[in-house]
């Protein structure tokens, strides 16, 4: 599966695709086969040769306590009280959610420093990365992290660099309980529906997959016990969608803004074609010198 | 020192003619590499400034810096620039000032109802774009604001900067449209002819300062 | 694991006690997410905690920690009120019907027999009804007053729904409505799987803990059965293999026992060993005893074992009592062992009663750790401030440390939980100067016996006649130990039924331990593990995926003791009939002529049903015992017994509070605390981020899990004043540590006999050394008493106090 560019970020042209249409992929994350162990966390940066530093404990077991530029995906840990009485102890894993219409790639102002291939990845490129943070203010989902140490924006990247090998994440493959797979964005939905089915028949009435369509859909999707409350799996955003501010910044205001510019100075261009400078004459240099002279008088 | 022409008036000192070059070119350079960072198109205009890291590193440092400079100005000229009933009457005939109908204009003292207002405008922009540009200022305050905070920055940021742009376009402009203006900010004096026909009063009441 | 792993999948019911399987496997919980996702299995997980394993649980059950007995007993209630059993199983593959001795009785809370003085049970009284054809005698309705089945039914009267709540504090709704899905399992083709691990071992009845979950099974009918079983998880990749190759005090290689002072000599010793059936037809695998015995010494000594010599079992120690953990440094703290060889283990973190571990150490003239990374052992003689706060200069033991390979470096099988050899090359290179395990042993073995050579000794003969065969003395290759162990034969021997033709050429690898000899014709280093490298070459290194009926068997991956049986006990799959219970749980089945199937058979494979060979073929009933007879110190029936320390005294008996027989050092007794002054229940754990003691000098884990934390509920907190994050002491009568609050639901308030009741939950992984922020070990609180059979310590339930503290950091 060739990495063939479906956007880039700052960038007029759209890119395309040489090789025809290719799959999209997606990485399901099945919250209710998630046992929490961050073996995620580990072979993230493992695979990625990226370390973590040795933190303290804040009274959770989120470790660290929050996405860094080093730590690309992370275990987020909720204890809920369900509807029934019973304690669920809800694990999501955090991470880039690999947008199909992504708000960093939006606001990004490099061309080419956010890139999406064909198959809905979405993924940093480092070498056109200005570190100006815009992506944190595009994502819908709090995800890119300014590196403290090259000030360049960090965040998952789906492990397109094994992807485009033909091979799955490296999360996807260090998860023992197949909590995280990964493949086809097609055969991940599938699967999501019999593991939906199972959990309505455990109960869990409201079960249901997250890929929501504010963001045109995501390339990593959650199947949620309660998927009518998404926020209460540690904050998951409901009905996430680029922020109008966002669109607004990224939209309309490109085109009024220089519109306006231009105007401007298209305005003075044709007040002094057709109205001439504005000199002073003969006359108005005798009356000031009379000016000048009465007064000195 | 030669003896000064009797007809040639002082307009600004050498000190505020520097703070005005350093303030134009600090200007003109954060709109380069902003513009840069807004407008896809225009990102090229990063090369200008090392490419785009360095861009991004000059662009708020620039932005302090003419928080500085303006406040030099600031200082300089605020007394000049406040409102009176002359520049309310004046902005009525705003369509006399663009035909160059200064005649039937009030008298107009060292500025006239337009410069006051690209004054003020820079004044209110700049306030905007220096508080906008710390809460977007990563590098720095990434921690101390929220993200939807930061968005709003970024909106008003972009579109402040854009009313500073059409200001100092309006103010260029003017300086062509006009003549002898420009020297007033390069030589720091202007004609007496030039004070008569657009700043009368002005020259009225340097001609009565000297007077004394 | 009677099963193995992936067997967990055919399961219809798992239930997770005593253990957290996906905390502290969370590689083999795999299966478990496979059983819910594909074989719509129910999750059950009871545990003292909201565990990661309760996370994924159908029903969490909350328990307070030491009372699972109760709990067990109280299902076991349920099962013979609601006739919820596999009735042909019970009756056919148990010993339910058999009749017990008349005097067998259990009174307030002892069994027949108790002295309380030597607090031990004269246990003459436990057992059967003997006939005088020299066979039980039986009752196959079950009616009998002394049935196995009635007096089961007496013993378990008292726990009912309302004492399991009083005793466990575990609500009655949650408790019946796991019962309830337990009994599900009593259909025949329905299977529930036993998950357990230390949750239930480390405990002062840990033996009888799991016992009663045995006796739950057998009553289900889930034993020998796809997707059922006693699924002991263990808790270090190889500690399987530990246990089979025998290294406990008190056991040789497969499971044979050491001899003990009153044995003085082979025949004495044969005595108690070579069972014989105890009903008609049994085949009392132990008969074979002796071939394993003498195949073992055969492999030790070679040609110096002889028939004369007893096969040199005099050479063999002989026990005066057992020298688990617990008493070794009991006794090196009494100073009478005073050289000390930690090989791969982290004491000063992992024993009871740090206090007491850290001076034993002292007391010693040498200490040898042997191990790949730097423990808390080996520099307990150095200051670390609070956290190792010793005065240096005056204690005067030698320490030596030689640095050995970690796994990825040895090439070498480890045994897992389902008994699996599986072999593994090497990874990387050995760093730096370090050694093998075996190469140091190697070393340490030649230069004794050279010492021995030059300088006599008073015993040099087990030394000197050592079998040393390796091509590089100093260097055995794992190879040739795997081979030994193996067993290989000596001499030749003959075809029974064609002269000309030989069963076994000398020189030849065995193929497996059923031709294993008494006569010293084979050697065995480990009987089990007979058929590992047989003359087809390395069984373990099997790497055949295949897995017919997806039965989750695969049965030539690697090679699983014994003989390469997946499941143990499979005849008991099967009917009388010699059918499978049940379609999805076919195993093996009687074709007419011989049994056959997906697994080998834990059976003679030519026993036709009819002739009645029961399926527990290292028994001598050939049955499965409900009641153990005289072979538990501490009852025929587990029964509830309160930890040594517990918040509420024994609501079951009162004045039995704790197991009348586990064994109290002198000293130990005192430093218990009680009720008045440590409130709390604690319980001691691992966390899936580290590996006990190793992982945390990984920068990856330590960034997991940095810093040493204790649990507790929120109204304990609330009480008390703690909130989330904040700095905390806990103490026992033994030390205290300091940790940070973490403030949790998942720490639930239990109401028991009446009171309100708070647990407390200490991890274990912190220590001074490594990546992590130096912490304390929970073993500066934990008692220093163990279970009454097998002496593994009490981590799993005691008593604290908790109080809030400011530490400036």
């Amino acid at each position: 599966m060739a990495l063939d560019l479906m956007r880039r970020s700052a960038s007029s042209t759209p890119a395309g695709s040489l090789s025809g249409p290719t799959t999209e992929v997606a990485k399901l994350i099945d919250i209710s086969k998630c046992i929490g162990c961050k073996a995620c966390q580990a072979a993230c940066l493992e695979w990625n040769d990226l370390r973590e530093e040795v933190g303290v404990n804040t009274g959770v077991y989120d470790n660290p306590h929050d996405l860094t530029e080093n730590s690309w995906t992370l275990m987020r840990y909720s204890e809920v009280v369900a509807d029934n009485g019973n304690l669920e102890w809800l694990i999501r894993k955090d991470g880039c959610m690999h947008c199909a219409d992504p708000g960093c790639l939006k606001a990004c102002p490099s061309p080419g420093a956010i890139v999406q291939y064909t198959n809905g990845i979405v993924d940093f490129v480092k070498e056109n990365c200005i570190g100006c943070g815009y992506c944190v203010k595009g994502c819908p989902f709090n995800i890119p992290r300014i590196s403290k140490a090259d000030h360049k924006a960090y965040k998952c990247t789906l492990c397109s660099d094994r992807v485009n090998v033909g091979q799955g994440p490296a999360c996807a493959k260090a998860c023992p309980t197949q909590a995280i797979t990964f493949g086809t964005k097609a055969a991940m939905i599938a699967q999501a529906q019999t593991r939906i089915t199972d959990l309505k028949e455990r109960g869990y009435k409201n079960a249901g997959l997250y890929d929501p369509p504010g963001v045109g859909g995501t390339h990593v999707m959650y199947v949620l016990q309660h998927a009518d409350r998404p926020q209460i799996f540690a904050g998951l955003a409901k009905d996430p969608t680029i922020s109008p501010l966002v669109d607004l910044w990224k939209g309309m205001l490109k085109p009024i803004a220089m519109v306006g510019i231009g105007l401007t100075a298209l305005a003075g261009v044709f007040h002094y074609m057709t109205k001439g400078p504005n000199r002073v004459d003969a006359h108005d240099e005798e009356a000031a010198a009379r000016e000048m002279r009465r007064k000195a008088s | 020192m030669s003896e000064k022409p009797e007809n040639i008036l002082d307009r600004y000192t050498t000190g505020a003619r520097i703070n005005h070059w350093i303030n134009a070119a600090l200007l003109i350079a954060l709109a380069l590499s902003g513009m840069a960072f807004f407008h896809p198109s225009l990102f090229f205009l990063t090369d200008l400034f090392g490419g785009g890291a360095m861009a991004r590193i000059l662009h708020p440092w620039m932005g302090v810096a003419v928080v500085l400079s303006f406040g030099g100005l600031f200082f300089r000229f605020v007394k000049f620039n406040f409102w009176t009933k002359e520049d309310t009457q004046w902005m009525k005939q705003v369509g006399d000032v663009v035909n160059a109908r200064e005649d039937k204009l009030p008298e107009v003292g060292k500025y006239n109802a337009g410069q006051k207002l690209v004054f003020w405008g820079m004044v209110l922009t700049i306030i905007a774009l220096i508080t906008s540009g710390i809460v977007l200022w990563d590098q720095y305050f990434a921690q101390y604001f929220t993200i939807d905070q930061k968005r709003w920055a970024a909106v008003i940021h972009a579109l402040a900067a854009t009313g500073i742009i059409m200001i100092v376009v309006v103010h260029i402009y003017a300086a062509i449209w006009v003549k002898g203006t420009v020297r007033g900010m390069t030589r720091g004096s202007v004609t007496g002819g030039w004070a008569w026909r657009h700043h009368r009063k002005w020259l009225r009441e340097e001609v009565s300062k000297g007077a004394k | 694991m009677t099963n193995l792993w992936m067997d967990i999948k055919n399961a219809d019911v798992i239930t997770i006690m005593g253990g957290n399987a996906a905390e502290a496997h969370p590689c083999g919980f795999k299966w478990v997410t496979e059983a819910k996702a594909h074989n719509k299995a129910k999750l059950i997980v009871v545990d003292p905690r909201f565990t990661r394993s309760a996370a994924l649980a159908d029903i969490f059950c909350p328990i307070r920690a030491g009372t699972d007995i109760a709990f067990l007993g109280g299902v076991i209630k349920y099962l013979l009120d609601n006739n919820k059993l596999q009735h042909e199983y019970v009756k056919a593959f148990t010993n339910a019907s058999y009749i017990v001795k008349d005097g067998y009785g259990f009174e307030d809370g002892l069994f027949t027999g108790y002295n309380a003085e030597q607090r031990d049970y004269n246990r003459s009284s436990w057992d059967y009804e003997m006939g005088d054809d020299g066979f039980v005698k039986l009752d196959e309705s079950m009616q009998h007053p002394r049935s196995v089945f009635q007096l089961m039914k007496k013993h378990y009267e008292r726990y009912t729904p309302e004492m399991v709540e009083r005793v466990c504090g575990s609500p009655k709704d949650k408790f019946l409505q796991i019962c309830e899905v337990i009994a599900t399992t009593s259909a025949p083709d329905k299977a529930m799987t036993s998950m357990y691990a230390l949750g239930w071992t480390q405990h002062s009845k840990g033996s009888q803990n799991i016992r009663a979950m045995a006796v739950i099974q057998l009553l289900l009918g889930n034993i020998g059965m796809r997707g059922g079983g006693m699924n002991a998880l263990r808790g270090h990749s190889n500690i399987q293999g530990l246990t089979d190759i025998g290294l406990m005090s008190n056991l040789i290689p497969g499971y044979l026992t050491l001899a003990n002072e009153r044995e003085p000599n082979y025949a004495e010793y044969m005595k108690t060993r070579q069972f014989k059936p105890m009903r008609p037809g049994q085949t009392s695998f132990w008969q074979n005893y002796g071939k394993f015995f003498v195949s073992f010494t055969k492999s030790m000594w070679g040609a110096a074992a002889t028939k004369d010599n007893d096969f040199c079992y005099d050479w063999l120690p002989k026990l005066d009592v057992t020298y688990d953990v617990l008493r070794a440094f009991e006794l090196m703290h009494q100073g009478r062992i005073n050289g000390y060889f930690c090989q791969g283990f982290n004491p000063l973190m992992s024993f009871p009663n740090r206090k007491k571990i850290a001076g034993a150490l002292a007391k010693l003239k040498y200490l040898v750790v042997i191990d790949p990374l730097q423990t808390e052992t080996a520099r307990f003689w150095e200051n670390h401030g609070e956290h190792n706060d010793v005065n240096s200069a005056s204690i005067q033991t030698e320490v030596f440390e030689l640095p050995t390979t970690c796994f990825a470096e040895d090439e070498g099988s480890l045994t897992n939980s389902g008994r699996w050899l599986q072999w593994h090359w090497a990874g990387a290179d050995a760093p730096w100067e370090t050694k093998g395990d075996i190469d140091i042993m190697a070393e340490l073995h030649l230069r004794l016996k050279a010492l021995y050579q030059k300088e006599g000794g008073v015993f040099p003969d087990p030394i000197l006649n050592l079998v040393w065969p390796y091509k590089d003395p100093k260097k055995p290759h794992p190879e040739e130990i795997a081979k030994e162990v193996n067993g290989y034969v000596l001499e030749d021997v003959p075809d029974p039924n064609d002269a000309t033709k030989k069963l076994l050429t000398a020189g030849q690898q065995m193929p497996g331990f059923a031709l294993l000899r008494d006569d010293g014709k084979t050697a065995c280093g480990c009987w089990i593990y007979s058929g590992s490298w047989t003359p087809a070459g390395n069984q373990m290194a099997r790497r055949d995926t295949a897995d017919p009926e997806n039965a989750g068997l695969a049965p030539r991956w690697a090679w699983s003791w014994p003989a390469n049986r997946r499941i143990l006990y499979n005849r008991a799959s099967a009917d009388l009939n010699g059918k499978p219970w049940g379609p999805s749980k076919k195993l093996i089945e009687w074709n007419g002529t011989t049994w056959t199937g997906l697994d080998v058979p834990d059976y003679g494979p030519a026993n036709k049903p009819e002739a009645g060979v029961g399926p527990f073929i290292m028994n001598p009933e050939g049955t499965a015992r409900l009641f153990t007879r005289g072979m538990m110190r501490d009852g025929p029936f587990p029964e509830h017994y309160e930890p040594f320390e517990t918040p509420v005294g024994n609501p079951m008996h009162q004045k039995v509070v704790s197991n009348p027989v586990a064994r109290v050092f002198r000293g130990d007794m005192e430093v218990f605390g009680t009720a008045k002054d440590f409130p709390y229940v604690a319980t001691t754990y691992r966390l899936t981020e580290h590996f006990h003691f190793w992982s945390k000098h990984v920068q990856v884990n330590a960034s997991l899990q940095p810093e040493l934390f204790v649990e507790l509920g929120e109204d304990l907190a609330k009480e008390k004043g703690i909130r989330n994050g904040d700095w905390m002491k806990v103490s026992s009568n033994r030390g205290s540590i300091k940790a940070k609050a973490v403030v949790t639901k998942r720490m639930m308030t239990l109401k028991c006999d009446g009171k309100v009741v708070h647990q407390v939950g200490i991890p274990i992984h912190w220590g001074f050394t490594g990546a992590t922020k130096k912490g304390y070990g929970a073993n500066m609180l934990t008692p220093y008493v163990g279970d009454a059979n097998i002496e593994t310590p009490e981590y799993k339930a005691f008593l604290v106090d908790v109080e809030k503290i400011n530490v400036v950091s």
